[in-house]
């Protein structure tokens, strides 16, 4: 398998993906610079986490227009596999590859902690190695995660059951108090058509090593690999 | 301000902070009246702040040596060697001034700036940690200046991408007109990819790169140099303005310049940026500068040469290239989308001659400018340290409980996860132990090694005897590094004063550095690095004195490591360390007396290091399965602590020892902590026979603090007022 992760100015999670999908893939995904016009041939496309550009416009705004972000969107398109965490998110609502926008938090406040998630399906090439409404422990970190997008969108994701991820309590139930950011329908993810494109504001990478404390973020990177390999 | 119209009057040079007689000196050293540039220059490097001219000649006193230090105080950070040719560089430095004038950016800038005197050097910053000091929780400005410092230290440190892993805050209303944002970076470097800043040879291209030069921050060295009154907020132009993106690219560009073998001497723009960079840079390479301020890149149009070598604006760096080199390193910078300009040469002239449009606009004697600042021997009163207080005379609360309740429930003690939540606390991917432990762990980056570090001082302590305080502050920091397990390297210190001219605020500076420096000889724990903020004081009134400590340990293998959450049903619980019932100074008293009396608790330096030790071999062997030191609010608060952080209840052995039971639960005695063992005769024996006082105290389990006696507290109470405090207070209004 063959991965790459786009490496934007400010993006900060680049590395920490990178580790995690070396120790899925055995051998280390291509770095590639935003600079750059294509993507080299990957059975994956990761944007990883940071704060392009300094998020100063909007976040994922002016990454989305950096010179890698056509090839990536065509790949896209053709079915590749492409998952964006956290400011990737924000970069696949911006190239309009998901719909929806994520707007700062309810509380205005950055928030870093594990939150509850509940794996909404299993059947995609990001999911398949957890339980189907399974709730697992990932970290989210981010000032601007609370998804929104109108009712008939929402509806149409949750009609094509394109909600991946949802914030939940330990039970699995979705409620306020497990929300960290005011989220429309505790939305913490989403796919797009085809299940092809994951973007989700938590960070699997952040615990998918024991010695971090957690290893819930795991199967993810394990899907993949069982997925694309 | 121009060149021509500045006349040189008693007021101009008043208002740049030099006295008569540093004028005189200036005009000794020129031979003739400074330009308005010159003037400018001499201020800065003058100021208390990048002189250190009333602290100097104390802090030479403190021992900065050791086999593990590979540089120490002098240069941008202390170096550290942890093994495997991998070195650890780390400082702690103050923001405070511009915080209080305005808190977002003092913060934030603060941050930015501690981060670049680490990678300056080589190193990638790995963990970032803050000590705060605020005012009242009543006073009006403090809910507002808290709010300020958390979100600027959280809008950089996230937005760079480096763990805010952790630190600490206190509320006390000797901080009301002066609050104290005091931040640490912790790097890592291989010990043969280490940069400095002497700028050794002549004819090199001096590079500027980073962000441009604005007119913001004119004269922040000199602000920061001088006491605060009621208009203290129309400083507010003083303040620099920070941009976190930037300095991202900045850590990047520099990183993989330094990857290469082209950099001859490389210096951040700190205080008083390029003056104090190009003095630093040329003064330590023993060359001259000629720099042209026509190549400088700017923000905005018409700067003058004042403003240019005066400007603190943020994420600027100076470097000396090796000659020719200058293609492949523009390269990398324009990678990154950041100016690059060579804008000087280094020469045999010995002199900083600065030019801008034609005009030579100073010309000064480099080694005058660096070490001719004066050194202040400040006439010094030492501070009386207050009677000891007996256990007996500190009255019994009527409840025990609702004693330990109002202190978990109080701004001293309450948790700080409403702080430390808005701070990015696991990016890079390597904190093993998250902020709420003693120390914050952070890996080596590809290894098993751990990093832990801590801020710790006890300023009411400090206040009562800065001897004692001073040598507690130490202490405390090699104990919280080694209850997780590592061996304390070194120390970095942020002195924060107020005004130096008033013998008694100097008397507690000479009393704090006096104890801190018999804490850093008894334990082997050399300051590497550090930094001094003088004239906290407003209309008069100055702070309590705080000399932050920075500690920084090496975890050999963080599968050996400790943390303070009691994790399993059934242990025994375990205090190790003279128990004598110090209840003066200490936040019992201050909580349930409302009063702070007494002599603060003293530190034996020798059985400190006994006990640490020991613990630190029970550790390693894992003999225990959590460990905390015991602290602000005694050993109560201490178990209790453990018992939240691990969900896992307690019962009290009943007490038959020879102290009041208020004074053997809320004393403040150092040098002591709880361990939790499955098994605790083997290590009864070990501390006895090693000469520890060593006392079976309880045991884990159930879901409640049980005391013979009182009404057994539910953890779940507990923890909604340990937890609840902070967030309502930032809340209302």
């Amino acid at each position: 398998m063959k991965a790459s992760v786009i490496v934007f100015p400010g993006s900060n999670c680049d590395r920490d993906v990178a580790v995690s999908l070396e120790a899925a893939m055995g051998e280390k995904p291509a770095m590639v610079w935003h600079g750059e016009a294509d993507v080299p041939a990957s059975d994956l496309i990761v944007l990883p986490g940071g704060f392009s550009y300094g998020d100063y416009l909007r976040s994922g705004a002016m990454a989305a227009h950096s010179p890698i972000m056509r090839d990536v969107v065509k790949r896209a398109k053709k079915g590749t596999p492409v998952l964006g965490i956290c400011n990737g998110f924000h970069l696949l609502t911006e190239t309009g590859l998901l719909p929806g926008v994520l707007m700062r938090n309810a509380s205005l406040k950055f928030v870093c902690k594990d939150v509850l998630l509940k794996v909404m399906r299993n059947d995609t090439d990001f999911t398949r190695s957890y339980d189907e409404d399974e709730v697992i422990r990932i970290p989210v970190a981010h000032h601007d995660g609370n998804y929104f997008a109108d009712g008939e969108t929402l509806d149409r994701l949750e009609g094509e059951n394109r909600v991946a991820f949802r914030y939940c309590d330990a039970s699995g139930t979705p409620s306020d108090d497990a929300n960290p950011n005011g989220s429309q329908r505790n939305i913490a993810g989403i796919y797009n058509e085809a299940g092809t494109v994951l973007g989700l504001m938590p960070h699997p990478e952040r615990l998918a090593d024991p010695a971090l404390g957690g290893t819930d973020g795991k199967p993810m990177f394990a899907s993949l690999v069982g997925a694309l390999h | 301000m121009s060149a021509q119209a500045a006349a040189m009057t008693p007021e101009l040079v008043a208002e740049h902070g030099l006295s008569p007689e540093e004028y005189e000196r200036l005009l000794a050293i020129l031979g003739r009246e400074p330009s308005i540039t010159e003037l400018g220059v001499f201020s800065v490097m003058w100021s208390e702040h990048c002189s250190y001219k009333s602290s100097k000649v104390w802090l030479k006193t403190l021992p900065t040596e050791g086999p593990q230090v590979i540089c120490g105080p002098g240069e941008n950070a202390g170096i550290v060697d942890i093994g495997d040719g991998q070195a650890v560089i780390f400082k702690m430095e103050s923001h405070n001034h511009p915080s209080f004038i305005e808190p977002y950016q003092g913060a934030a800038t603060g941050v930015g700036g501690i981060m670049r005197d680490v990678f300056t050097m080589g190193a990638r910053p790995i963990a970032n940690l803050n000590a705060l000091r605020f005012g009242a929780p009543d006073h009006a400005k403090t809910r507002h200046l808290v709010s300020g410092v958390v979100e600027g230290i959280g809008g950089y440190g996230n937005c760079v991408g480096v763990p805010t892993v952790g630190g600490e805050v206190n509320f006390d209303p000797g901080y009301n007109g002066n609050i104290l944002v005091n931040a640490m970076c912790v790097g890592l470097a291989d010990t043969d990819k280490i940069f400095y800043s002497a700028a050794r040879g002549i004819g090199l291209p001096v590079v500027y790169v980073g962000s441009k030069t604005g007119r913001d921050g004119i004269h922040g060295a000199t602000m920061a140099s001088a006491e605060f009154d009621d208009d203290s907020d129309e400083k507010r132009p003083t303040v620099q303005v920070g941009d976190p993106f930037t300095e991202k690219l900045l850590i990047e560009a520099c990183l993989e310049l330094m990857a290469g073998d082209t950099i001859i001497a490389i210096q951040d723009m700190g205080a008083a940026g390029l003056t104090s960079s190009s003095v630093e840079m040329a003064d330590k390479g023993g060359v001259g500068f000629d720099l042209d301020l026509d190549k400088v890149p700017c923000r905005e149009e018409g700067m003058t040469a004042y403003e240019m070598m005066l400007s603190e604006s943020q994420e600027r760096m100076l470097i000396v290239l090796k000659p020719g080199s200058e293609d492949k390193a523009r390269a990398i910078f324009e990678k990154w989308e950041l100016d690059f300009s060579v804008v000087g040469i280094t020469t045999d002239t010995g002199r900083l001659i600065v030019t801008h449009s034609g005009r030579v606009e100073a010309d000064m004697p480099v080694k005058m400018l660096a070490d001719s600042a004066p050194e202040y021997k400040r006439p010094w009163t030492p501070t009386e340290p207050p009677a000891l207080i007996e256990p007996e005379d500190v009255p019994a609360p009527n409840s025990l409980t609702d004693a330990l309740e109002t202190l978990m429930g109080s701004p001293h003690l309450c948790s700080r996860r409403w702080v430390w939540e808005q701070y990015d606390h696991m990016v890079m991917g390597d904190t093993v132990r998250r902020p709420g432990s003693d120390a914050a762990v952070v890996r080596v980056h590809g290894t098993d090694k751990g990093l832990a570090a801590t801020c710790d001082v006890t300023p009411r302590y400090c206040t009562a005897d800065p001897v004692e305080g001073g040598k507690q502050a130490v202490a405390e920091a090699w104990r919280n590094l080694t209850a997780s397990g590592a061996d304390p390297l070194a120390i970095t210190d942020c002195m924060n004063f107020g005004n130096p001219e008033r013998p008694e605020i100097m008397g507690q500076f000479v009393g704090c550095i006096e104890g801190m420096r018999e804490a850093v000889e008894a334990l082997d724990f050399p300051v590497v690095s550090g930094n001094v903020s003088l004239y906290n004081e407003t209309n008069g009134v100055a702070i309590p004195p705080t000399p932050a400590i920075g500690g920084v340990g090496l975890i050999p293998d963080i599968a050996y490591m400790a943390d303070i959450a009691l994790k399993h049903e059934g242990e025994t619980l375990l205090l190790l360390g003279a128990e004598c019932g110090h209840l003066g100074q200490s936040l019992f008293m201050e909580m349930m007396q409302e009063k702070r009396e007494g002599a603060p608790p003293p530190v034996d330096l020798a059985l400190e290091r006994k006990t640490g030790d020991l613990v630190r071999t029970l550790i390693r062997e894992k003999c225990v399965s959590a460990v905390h030191d015991v602290s602000d609010g005694g050993l109560l608060i201490a178990v209790s602590e453990m018992a939240l952080a691990g969900g896992t209840g307690l019962t009290l052995t009943d007490y038959k020892g020879p102290l009041p039971l208020h004074a053997m639960l809320f004393g403040e005695d150092q040098g002591r902590y709880v361990i939790a063992a499955a098994k605790g005769d083997d290590i009864i024996s070990r501390a006895k026979t090693a000469g520890i006082s060593v006392r079976e105290i309880g045991e884990t389990g159930g879901n409640m603090i049980r005391i013979a006696g009182e009404e057994p507290v539910p953890l779940q109470r507990l923890r909604d007022l340990h937890e609840d405090w902070l967030p309502h207070y930032m809340s209302s209004q």
